[in-house]
């Protein structure tokens, strides 16, 4: 690269909405070197990384990569596999089922290694980041810190030319974080082209990069050499550097947060807890942890994600039982079910747990409310929340919209809202900025030491940490210490609460040090063994199938529903109507009335219900569900017939269900021409003219299993893998799991076939097992061709997920994609597609529909085989339907998903 | 106990807004009572109607003509005159369901009494179609032999008439049928996944962890979902029997709107409770959406709403009756149809409401288990 610049943006622009992320931001990286990006609330700078990495569109400016314009599609294709992006959020771009070593070999087939460099590289990556000894184990249970290794092997596998994180450390205890920019450092050493550019909350870190780009409310504060930046503004080190370059423009600097002493209060501990424990199976998630807290103090819960500090937290709030052990808050024993308790204690957990979809104020309304406010207090009190927490620029927001800074104020004011007497804070300045977690901890303490509110707060800064009246280090479950700062400090003879962590770890866990100790990483090795456009499909497809396979519930379901639907349906639909009640009113009661009654009396058909007296009563008794059918024989029935005065036989139908009247009338005609023939023959004047025999063909003996089965295949075939596959798009936007196609080299044609492929193998196989009981349980075997058969059930299978994928990429939410499956797929196959009703008597739109949808296609081809015995040459027709079916709807989901976020 | 009521309310109002925001949620539910509900109604035709007939007549005489012209709409197409070596191709395209067989020397036969027979070939995997429609050729072929034989009417040869009279839909038309029965199929999709999708949605997100640590117990949570997400629902039924199904399909509707909605409104709560009581089984929303399409599957095919309770094998029948589905169709169908009145229906009410309090107890005695699996 001879300009010399990696990384060139003019101009650029972005908002959501109304909502500023980033103005006319101009700054240029030169090549090999690395770049700090420091800034206050989280949104302006995931964009602008976002951006950069390719993964969210352009706006407005100019930006350059690598050589080329970032607007030019051809451009980021060809550069997408020399940028690595790592999203933030701990393990965000991980599949969390995934072993460590499946998630690399995952990246490392969708960029195209050849299986041999792939092995060597993950050998190299595995080693350098002490991983080694892991392969095996699943994403989702490995500790904050192992987690953003593995993510850094991910983003490093395919040996990219410029590497971009965001927040890598954030929630990573320190001695992973030492250990992690160790990493980095050697890796950099090792490939001095390499240019770097990663966001981060620790201004102690971003000091040590050459390069600095400081952001502030989506505009651009500085950008160059970090020593220049510092020098410029005449402070000693970056932190106070950031602080004067924010209230450059303002000239007020906020005042050094001051930890006013602690008032002591009388009385028994606010919390107390004695060894409590729990275990996930054979997991100790908190083992043994025993702590007193009293009122109004600050109590730190120090230590990294997965130590265990969420856990505790929910085991004293009571939403998780103690395995072991007891807690007590405020002197009474948590108990689940303990509202009153509940009243006296404010929780913010973690993620954000308040509505997205309310408002600020409704939230806080919403709070005010179910925490029993007096009516008339309730808006004074949501005001004045909104002031304390300066939160009234915002009260008509959506939470969605806003800067994560401003959403853990809001969390915090509703957890405040009912002024409890404890407040358990789960990391609430996790992923806030520097400045805005001062302003936090300003409400903290005022809390505490104004109101006597007592304080259980986690957090894995140590800056945080030092401001606690005393803390309590954890690790993997386990308590390391308990006491104020200074004598946690003290007592391992360093100098900072971050070096007696680190002292504490290391010597609670003596292997992770020495992974510390990098492998070289070696040149690059890429080589591409097979055609991208095979390779990254079946990167994806393999995923999927891991995924899949890690999910033993979600396959159970996906065979047993339908194997259990068949059975019910093979044995429970009939068309075979028979315990008809009827009832009588006979008004001649004579001999000859009597033969006619006895007919019916004889049929396996209907059931005869006591008689009835009088006219009124056929409609009472039919109106009240009780009857069926009324027969009504008029007086003189006998005499009549005898002078062959023709007598009139009354026959009432429950009419409102059309096809059981239907059944019934047929039976009835069955039986009175039986009536005459046997009649007539006694009369000697002749039998019946002519003799109908009906010849059932395909199905002799008229068994509805031999209908209705070949129905059932075409209902769940369509249903079960167009549900499997509906979900599969929306949910990777709702995890945010998709970035990771935003910035590979895959095409969304690739990354929807990649995610179908294992859904048809899952579809034919519930065929197979299907068609495999069908046999056995119901003497159903295909008599026709085979072939046909399989081959269509791959097809129509096929179209089914295609089906599932465009419902997939039309919907929002995951809640619609289950509802749009559903509704979309049982209305054509349950009623156009011939389940009950033969197509040819169908009629307007519902002719249509079921010539538009791929069941009625494939219903032709299962009835053809199982009943007809019919030849491949008959189902051409429906096979290449089926084929355009999975054709078409796959290509107009491939239109709606798009390549990049807004 | 006003503390519960209040706090019930408030949860719903939320919920309410919520499901205002997903605008293509709310498009899906317009879709589901509006279109989809005309479409079936309009297309499907459970009754013996437009059946194709096709003949082969080897025979050419004034009789078999006679045949060809009694076999008339509405029940059947006019037939298609079909060689013999043409049959097989008919039924195994499905085009035609029936075929009937003319012998040579039919006529001949019918005059000198030898009673000649008369093959109809069926096509009985349209197993609806079938047997019904057999016995109506059966009927038109014995009466054009009578009328034949005799030339006048052949009824009067026959000692007596019967007469059939459907009561409540006296055309047996089966859009009547078709437009409600899908209304309420419509409504059991709706209701079980609506509700335990939402469920899961906050389980997902975790905000239903937060509603537990504030002063809300896990039954107020759930009703809150039930009466707001049935309310919804409701309020689509009330609009759709009305507007689609009453003015747009033109169907009567003979008993009291009111009372349906009652019972409606009972099984939206029985359903519902279902939904929630699903999303505490299942563990993502993948599997909630696999878990659902067996139960509203069995719900809707096997309640009364597609083929009659009649048809079942008894312990089908019996294992139906926990099914809530199977109580609401039969109280619809005596309500909307036959005009019945609550001192009918209350037994369908009870059980509904029993059922529904079944399922909404299981949820809640599941709900803490459910939240500890989520950690």
């Amino acid at each position: 690269m001879a300009s010399g610049a990696a990384l060139r943006i003019d101009g650029l622009s972005h908002r959501y909405g109304k909502t500023v992320a980033l103005e006319a931001i101009s700054f240029a990286i030169p090549q090999g070197a690395s770049a700090a990006l420091v800034g206050p609330d989280g949104v302006g700078k995931s964009t602008l990384l976002g951006v950069i990495a390719g993964a969210k569109r352009i706006q407005a400016g100019q930006v350059e990569v690598l050589g080329g314009d970032m607007r030019d599609r051809r451009h980021r294709r060809a550069v997408g596999p020399r940028i690595a992006y790592m999203p933030q959020g701990l393990g965000r771009n991980l599949y969390p089922t995934l072993s460590v070593v499946e998630n690399i070999d995952f990246f490392g087939h969708l960029f195209g290694l050849a299986p041999h460099a792939l092995a060597e590289r993950r050998a190299q990556l595995l080693a350098a980041t002490g991983l080694a000894p892991f392969p095996d184990r699943p994403a989702g249970k490995l500790s904050g810190g192992m987690k953003q290794k593995l993510g850094l092997c991910c983003a490093l596998v395919h040996d990219p030319d410029l590497l971009i994180l965001d927040e890598p450390t954030t929630g990573v205890d320190p001695l992973s974080r030492r250990q992690f920019w160790e990493l980095i450092a050697s890796i950099r050493a090792d490939r001095p082209a390499m240019t770097m550019l990663v966001a981060t909350a620790y201004m102690e870190e971003a000091e040590g990069f050459d390069h600095l780009v400081a952001i502030d409310q989506g505009r651009l504060l500085a950008a160059g050499p970090t020593r220049d930046v510092i020098a410029a503004t005449g402070a000693a080190h970056l932190d106070a550097a950031y602080v004067a370059l924010r209230h450059r423009d303002d000239g007020v600097t906020p005042p050094p947060l001051v930890i006013p002493p602690r008032t002591q209060h009388d009385g028994a501990p606010a919390i107390i807890a004695e060894g409590l424990t729990r275990r996930f199976g054979d997991f100790v998630a908190v083992d043994h942890a025993s702590f007193r807290i009293e009122r109004g103090e600050i109590f730190g819960f120090l230590g990294s994600n997965g130590s265990g500090k969420t856990t505790t937290m929910k085991m004293l709030t009571g939403l998780l039982a103690a395995s072991e052990g007891t807690a007590e808050l405020l002197g009474r024993p948590v108990q689940a079910q303990d509202i009153a308790t509940r009243l006296k204690i404010g929780y913010m957990s973690q993620g954000f747990s308040l509505y997205e979809e309310l408002t600020v104020r409704a939230n806080l309304t919403l709070h005010a409310r179910l925490y029993r406010i007096a009516a008339a207090e309730v808006k004074p009190r949501v005001d004045a929340a909104l002031a304390r927490f300066d939160l009234a620029g915002v009260a008509d927001a959506l939470p969605g919209k806003l800067p994560l800074g401003l959403r853990q104020r809001l969390q915090l004011a509703a957890a405040c809202l009912h002024r409890p007497e404890i407040l358990i804070l789960d990391e609430p300045t996790s992923g806030v900025d520097p400045e805005a977690r001062d302003g936090f901890w300003r409400l903290i303490l005022e809390l505490s030491r104004q109101e006597a509110v007592t304080i259980f707060i986690s957090t894995h800064f140590m800056n945080e940490a030092e401001r606690c009246d005393r803390i309590s280090l954890m690790h993997r479950g386990r308590t390391l210490a308990v006491g104020t700062p200074a004598e946690i400090v003290a007592a391992e003879g360093v100098d900072s609460l971050e070096e007696a962590f680190i002292r504490q770890i290391a010597r609670a866990e003596p292997e992770s040090t020495t992974a510390a100790a990098p492998a070289p990483v070696s040149a690059r090795t890429r080589q591409i063994p097979l055609p991208g456009f095979v390779q990254r499909p079946l990167a994806f497809a393999r995923r999927e199938m891991i995924e899949l396979i890690r999910d033993p519930v979600r396959l159970a379901f996906a065979f047993l529903g339908p194997v259990f639907l068949m059975i019910t349906f093979g044995f429970g639909i009939s068309f075979d109507v028979d315990h008809l009640t009827y009832a009588v009113l006979d008004r001649d009661q004579s001999l000859e009335s009597r033969t006619l009654l006895e007919n019916f009396q004889g049929s396996r058909y209907f059931l005869e219900q006591p008689p009835l007296y009088t006219e009124a009563d056929i409609d009472l008794r039919l109106r009240s569900g009780e009857l069926k059918m009324a027969l009504e024989v008029p007086p003189d029935f006998g005499r009549d017939l005898l002078a062959g005065r023709k007598p009139e036989i009354g026959v009432y139908l429950d009419g409102s269900m059309p096809f059981r009247a239907e059944t019934i009338r047929g039976y009835v005609d069955g039986i009175s021409l039986d009536y005459v023939e046997t009649r007539l023959s006694s009369t000697a004047t002749g039998v019946l003219p002519v003799s109908v025999q009906p010849r059932f063909r395909y199905n002799q003996d008229f068994k509805s299993v031999v209908a209705i089965v070949p129905g059932v295949f075409m209902l769940l075939l369509m249903l079960i893998p167009a549900m499997l596959t509906a979900v599969g798009v929306v949910r990777e936007k709702e995890l945010g799991s998709i970035a990771n196609l935003y910035v590979s080299p895959a095409g969304i044609g690739e990354f929807l076939i990649g995610k179908q492929l294992p859904y048809v193998l899952l579809g034919f196989i519930a065929f197979l097992l299907l068609a495999g009981l069908a046999a056995p349980i119901f003497d159903l075997l295909p008599k026709g061709s085979i072939t046909a058969l399989a081959l269509g059930a791959l097809l129509y299978v096929a179209a089914a997920t295609s089906f599932g994928l465009l419902v997939s990429a039309f919907v929002r939410t995951q809640v619609a994609a289950i509802f749009a499956a559903s509704i979309l797929c049982m209305i054509p196959t349950v009623n156009f597609s011939g389940l009950f009703y033969p197509t040819s008597t169908l009629e307007g739109t519902g002719r249509i529909f079921g010539m538009l949808f791929p069941a009625s296609w494939f219903q032709t081809i299962s009835l053809g085989v199982f009943d007809k015995g019919l030849g491949f040459a008959h189902f051409l027709p429906q096979l290449a339907a089926l084929a355009g079916f999975a054709l078409v709807f796959l290509g107009i989901a491939r239109l709606l998903v798009r390549k990049q976020e807004r | 106990m006003l503390r519960h009521a209040i706090n019930i309310f408030r949860l719903g109002m939320k919920e309410l807004a919520s499901l205002s925001r997903d605008v293509v949620m709310m498009v899906l539910i317009l879709y589901t009572f509006t279109m989809a509900v005309y479409d079936v109604a309009k297309g499907v035709r459970t009754e013996v109607q437009n059946a194709a007939v096709a003949i082969v007549d080897d025979d050419g005489s004034d009789f078999s003509r006679r045949l060809f012209d009694a076999i008339q709409p509405p029940y059947f197409q006019h037939p298609i005159r079909v060689a013999r070596d043409g049959v097989e191709d008919l039924l195994n395209h499905g085009d035609v369901t029936f075929v009937l067989h003319l012998p040579p020397k039919l006529q001949a036969d019918l005059l000198s009494g030898r009673q000649p027979e008369i093959a109809i070939e069926v096509d009985a995997t349209a197993m609806t179609q079938a047997g019904v429609g057999t016995s109506y050729l059966q009927n038109i072929v014995v009466r054009t032999a009578r009328e034949f034989l005799d030339d006048q009417d052949a009824d009067s040869a026959l000692p007596a008439t019967v007469v059939t009279r459907a009561l409540f839909n006296p055309n047996l038309e089966s859009l009547r049928f078709n437009a409600v029965m899908q209304v309420l199929e419509n409504v059991t999709i709706l209701a079980i996944i609506l509700v335990g999708a939402a469920v899961m949605r906050e389980r997902e997100r975790g905000t239903i962890e937060h509603l537990m640590v504030m002063p809300v117990t896990a039954a107020e949570i759930a009703l809150a979902k039930i009466w707001a997400n049935g309310l919804v629902i409701l309020v689509a039924v009330a609009l759709s029997l009305i507007f689609v199904v009453g003015w747009a399909l033109g169907v009567p509707v003979s008993g009291s709107l009111p009372l349906f909605l009652g019972g409606a409104a009972l099984y939206l709560f029985a359903a519902t409770s279902l939904g929630i009581l699903l999303a505490t089984v299942a563990n993502s929303m993948p599997q909630l959406g696999l878990l659902a399409i067996p139960i509203f599957v069995v719900m809707n095919l096997l309640s009364g709403t597609t083929t009659p309770m009649e048809a079942m094998p008894e312990w089908l029948g019996v294992a139906m009756q926990i099914s809530p589905s199977t109580h609401f169709v039969a109280l619809s169908q005596a309500i909307l149809y036959r005009g019945a009145g609550i001192e009918t229906v209350w037994p369908q009410m009870s059980w509904i409401l029993c059922l529904g309090l079944g399922f909404l107890l299981l949820a809640l005695l599941r709900f803490h288990a459910m939240l500890a699996r989520q950690a």
